[in-house]
C-alpha cells in the first residue's frame, strides 16, 4: 500500500523532505483528505488507522502531512487514534463555513445571525459545563436540544429578574435594535411554535438550536443518541478540541476586545450559593433550586 | 327525596341542595358541640372563687380524656382518683408557685365538668337547625356525654370516655390544621361523598399537576448532577426532596386508591337515568385518579435511582483525578458575561465562536464535463430486485401425513355440529366408520383435542365458534376406542362482546 522504505531514510534522522518519495506525498494528502470526512472513524478503517499510526510513528511523514494541511488552508487541531486526523478550516479558507451559507436569513438579518452564533455557544456550554470538562479528554458530553433551549432560557429570566430589580427600561430604542440587550433577544423569540407538517419551526429557539446540533452531527461534532427532548446527542473527542483550541479562544478574544474581562479562578461557574440562597453567583442555569 | 326546598337562600348559587348537605352540615354541628365545654371551661373559670386564670383548662380536659382513653379497657374504665392525681403534674406545672391543694381542686374542677357533674343528666346539650325534606325548618337538641361514669366490678365506679369524645377530642382534633394536603384530600373526599364531582374532577387534577410538578423538580435535579454534582445541593436540598417526595407518593398512593375504590363505587352505584352525567364525571375521574396513581409509581421508580446515580456522578466527577490543564469556563465566561451586552457587541462574539467553532465543509466543486455527462445520462432502471437468485434445487419430501386432505375434509364435515345439538363421541364414531375406517382414529383424535379448547386464542382471533368436548362419566363403548363417551358441541362465541371487553381491557 504505502512504499515507505525503498528511499526513505531511516527514521528520526534531519534528512529533510527530500527522503520522501511523490508516493509519501499521496499518502499524506489521503490522510488529510481522511481528515475532510469527520465522520469518519479511524476505528473502522484500516488504511486510516494505519496512515494515522504511521504518522505518530514517522515525523517525516507527520510533517509532510502537516505541510499538505496547511496548504490547502486547514489547522490541525490533533492525530491521534481517537480523534482521527482532527482539521479544521483556518480562517478564509475555503473549507470555511460561513454565516450566510450557514443559514440564509443570518445573512441579513443581525437578530437571526446573533441567535443562530448563541445557539452553538450555547451548546457546547452545556455539553461542557465544568472547566475541567472541556480539559478532560475522557470526557463526553451529553446535551438535548429542549435543554439548551431551557438553559439559556433561564439564564436570561434571572437577567431579566435583576433588571426588574434595578429599576431598568430594557426596552430598546426604536431607531437603535442594535441596542436592545441580547437576552432580550433570546426572551423574545418564542421556544417553538405550529407548522403545517409536524416540523419545528424554524424560527423558533428550539428550531435554531436544532439547527445547530444537526449541523454540528453533520460535522462530526455531536452524535444523536436517542429522540427525547427533542433529541438527545453526545460529544465527539472532535467537538471537544475544536471548541477547546479554536471556538473558545476566539470568542474570549473578542469579549476582551469589547472591554469584558471576564475573570475565572478555574473552577466551574455552575455552583450552589455558598451561604446566601440568593447570592447571584450560580445564575440558576437550568438548575431547580436557583430558580 | 329531591323535593324542592321553598327556602329561599341568598345567592343565584345553591350548592348541593337537599337533605344530603344538611346532613353534613349536621354532622360537623354536632362535632363542633363536643368541643364546645372544653372552652366553656376556659370562659368559666373566672367564675370561680380565687384567682384561676393561670391554668389553661382546655387543656387539662384534653389531658384528662387522653388519661381516661388511654385507661379503658373492655370491661372497666379509669378511676376517678387515678385520674386526678395523674393530671396534678401538668396543673402543677402550669402554676408552680401555687398550693397543691389549689391544683387538685383545679384538676378535680375539670374532670367533674368534663362529667357535667352539676346537670341532671351528667350530660351536654347542643341546639343546632337542619332543613328537614319537606324544606321546613327545624330545631333539634343534640345530647352528648364526654366522660361518662359506668359501674364497674365490686360496685366501683369508673370513667369511660365517650364514643363522642373519642371521635371528636381524641380522633378528629388530631389532625394537621395547615397541611394543604389534607385540606385538598378531604375536600375530595367530600365532594365525592356528596356527589358533587365536577369539582372533585377540578381538584383531582391538581392534584395530579403537583405530581407532575415533583417529577419535574426531580428530573431537571437529576439532570444537572449529571452535568454538575456540585451545582445541586446534596447535602440537605436533595434529600430532603427525595425524603418529601417519597412521603408524598406513599401517601398519595394509599388515598389514590381510596379514593379511586369510592369513585369506582361512586360511578357504579349512580343511576344512568338519574345522573348521566355524574356516571360520566365520575369514570373521568377514575381515568384521572389511575394517571395520578401511574404517575406515582414513576416518580417513586426515579427517586429510587436518584441515590445511586448521585454516587455514580460523584465518583466520577469527584474523586477523578484532576485535569492537568484548565479548560474555558464556557457558561461563566463566555455566555453569562455575554448576554448582558447590546445585541450589536454580542453579535461579534457569537460571530467569532461561529466561525471558529462550526469545522469545516468540504465545498462541492463541478467539473463542466462531468455535470454534462451527468445531466445527458439517461437514468439508469434501478435494480429494485438485486442480483438473481439461483435457481433452488428443491427434493421432494414424501407425504407422511396420516391422514388424507379428503379425510381431515370429512372428520370436520362431521363434526360440524349445530350449537343447539351436540353429539356423544360413540355416535360420531359410528358414522365416521360407515364412511371410512380409517376416518374414526381422525375423529377420535380431534375430539379429544376439543377436550381442551383453546378458547384463549379464539377469543384474541374473534372467532364465531369454538369445538368443545365435555366428559360426563359415562364410559365409551366402542370396538376400536376405550375411555369416556365425551359429548362433542359446537358453543357459539359473542364476538362484540369480547371486542368490547377487548378494548377495555385494553384502555
Amino acid at each position: 500500500m504505502t512504499d515507505t522504505g525503498t528511499e526513505a531514510a531511516p527514521r528520526g534522522t534531519q534528512d529533510g523532505p527530500a527522503a520522501l518519495t511523490p508516493a509519501d506525498a499521496a499518502d499524506a494528502a489521503r490522510l488529510v483528505a481522511f481528515g475532510l470526512q469527520p465522520k469518519l472513524v479511524p476505528a473502522r478503517d484500516a488504511d486510516y488507522a494505519e496512515l494515522l499510526r504511521r504518522h505518530r510513528d514517522d515525523p517525516g511523514f507527520a510533517r509532510l502531512t502537516d505541510a499538505v494541511a496547511a496548504g490547502l488552508g486547514l489547522i490541525v487541531l490533533e492525530v491521534s487514534a481517537r480523534a482521527g486526523m482532527a482539521v479544521t478550516a483556518a480562517e478564509d479558507s475555503v473549507f470555511a463555513v460561513r454565516m450566510g451559507d450557514y443559514a440564509r436569513r443570518a445573512a441579513t438579518d443581525a437578530t437571526d445571525r446573533f441567535l443562530h452564533g448563541l445557539a452553538h455557544l450555547a451548546v457546547a456550554a452545556l455539553a461542557f459545563p465544568r472547566p475541567e470538562d472541556l480539559a478532560d479528554d475522557g470526557y463526553i458530553g451529553r446535551v438535548s436540544v429542549n435543554g439548551v433551549d431551557a438553559f439559556v432560557r433561564q439564564t436570561c429570566r434571572r437577567l431579566e429578574e435583576r433588571a426588574e430589580e434595578q429599576g431598568e427600561n430594557t426596552d430598546p430604542a426604536t431607531d437603535a435594535p442594535g441596542l436592545e440587550a441580547a437576552w432580550r433577544v433570546y426572551a423574545r423569540r418564542s421556544a417553538t411554535g405550529a407548522t403545517k407538517d409536524a416540523r419545528r419551526l424554524a424560527g423558533s429557539t428550539t428550531g435554531i438550536v436544532g439547527k445547530a446540533v444537526a449541523f454540528l452531527v453533520d460535522s462530526g461534532f455531536l452524535q444523536r443518541t436517542g429522540d427525547e427532548s427533542g433529541g438527545t446527542f453526545r460529544t465527539t473527542a472532535r467537538y471537544q478540541l475544536q471548541v477547546r483550541d479554536m471556538a473558545g479562544g476566539a470568542a474570549l478574544t473578542e469579549l476582551l476586545e469589547l472591554g469584558v474581562v471576564p475573570v475565572s479562578d478555574g473552577t466551574g461557574t455552575l455552583l450552589p450559593p455558598a451561604g446566601d440562597p440568593e447570592a447571584e453567583l450560580a445564575d440558576g442555569a437550568g438548575l431547580p433550586f436557583h430558580s | 327525596m329531591s323535593s324542592a326546598v321553598p327556602v329561599p337562600r341568598p345567592g343565584p348559587f345553591r350548592p348541593a341542595p337537599g337533605p344530603a348537605a344538611d346532613e353534613g352540615l349536621a354532622r360537623r354541628l354536632r362535632a363542633l358541640a363536643c368541643t364546645a365545654p372544653l372552652h366553656d371551661l376556659d370562659a368559666r373559670k373566672v367564675n370561680l372563687a380565687g384567682e384561676y386564670g393561670t391554668y389553661a383548662m382546655a387543656e387539662v380536659a384534653l389531658a384528662a380524656i387522653d388519661l381516661v382513653t388511654l385507661q379503658m379497657d373492655f370491661d372497666t374504665g379509669a378511676d376517678h382518683e387515678d385520674v386526678v392525681s395523674r393530671l396534678l403534674p401538668r396543673v402543677a406545672a402550669q402554676a408552680p408557685g401555687r398550693p397543691a391543694a389549689e391544683h387538685e381542686r383545679v384538676a378535680r374542677w375539670v374532670l367533674e365538668n368534663l362529667i357535667n357533674v352539676g346537670s341532671v343528666d351528667r350530660g351536654f346539650r347542643a341546639v343546632y337547625g337542619t332543613f328537614g325534606p319537606d324544606g321546613g325548618y327545624v330545631r333539634r337538641d343534640y345530647d352528648f356525654k364526654l366522660v361518662e361514669e359506668v359501674p364497674g366490678p365490686g360496685g366501683r365506679v369508673y370513667l369511660r370516655t365517650t364514643d363522642e369524645a373519642v371521635n371528636v377530642l381524641v380522633g378528629a382534633l388530631d389532625t394537621d390544621v395547615t397541611s394543604a394536603q389534607i385540606a385538598a384530600e378531604v375536600k375530595l373526599e367530600v365532594l365525592v361523598s356528596r356527589g358533587r364531582l365536577a369539582d372533585a374532577q377540578l381538584a383531582a387534577e391538581q392534584a395530579r399537576y403537583r405530581t407532575v410538578q415533583y417529577a419535574e423538580t426531580l428530573r431537571r435535579t437529576l439532570e444537572a448532577t449529571r452535568r454538575d454534582v456540585r451545582a445541586v445541593d446534596w447535602l440537605h436540598t436533595v434529600p430532603d426532596l427525595i425524603d418529601e417526595a417519597l412521603d408524598h407518593v406513599a401517601d398519595r398512593y394509599r388515598h389514590e386508591n381510596a379514593i379511586l375504590t369510592n369513585i369506582r363505587r361512586a360511578r357504579d352505584e349512580t343511576g344512568e337515568d338519574k345522573h348521566p352525567d355524574h356516571k360520566l364525571r365520575a369514570a373521568e375521574l377514575v381515568d384521572i385518579v389511575k394517571d395520578c396513581i401511574r404517575r406515582h409509581t414513576q416518580l417513586q421508580s426515579r427517586l429510587l435511582e436518584a441515590g445511586p446515580l448521585f454516587r455514580a456522578e460523584q465518583d466520577r466527577q469527584a474523586f477523578a483525578p484532576p485535569a492537568a490543564r484548565v479548560g474555558l469556563d464556557l457558561y461563566g465566561q463566555l455566555l453569562a458575561p455575554l448576554l448582558p451586552e447590546p445585541l450589536e457587541r454580542a453579535a461579534r462574539v457569537t460571530d467569532a465562536f461561529f466561525a471558529a467553532g462550526s469545522g469545516l465543509r468540504t465545498p462541492a466543486a463541478v467539473r463542466l464535463s462531468d455535470l454534462t455527462d451527468l445531466l445527458l445520462t439517461p437514468p439508469a432502471p434501478r435494480e429494485h430486485l438485486g442480483a438473481e437468485m439461483p435457481e433452488p434445487d428443491l427434493v421432494a419430501t414424501p407425504d407422511d401425513s396420516r391422514f388424507s386432505e379428503e379425510q381431515f375434509a370429512a372428520a370436520h364435515e362431521l363434526l360440524r355440529l349445530p350449537p343447539d345439538a351436540p353429539r356423544r363421541l360413540s355416535g360420531l364414531l359410528a358414522d365416521a366408520r360407515r364412511r371410512d375406517p380409517e376416518l374414526p382414529y381422525l375423529v377420535a383424535l380431534l375430539a379429544v383435542h376439543a377436550a381442551s379448547p383453546p378458547v384463549g386464542t379464539a377469543y384474541r382471533q374473534g372467532e364465531r365458534q369454538l369445538l368443545f368436548a365435555v366428559d360426563d362419566g359415562t364410559e365409551l363403548s366402542d370396538e376400536g376406542f376405550g375411555g369416556a363417551d365425551l359429548i362433542v358441541g359446537t358453543a357459539l362465541l359473542d364476538a362484540a362482546s369480547m371486542a368490547a371487553a377487548r378494548s377495555e381491557a385494553a384502555s
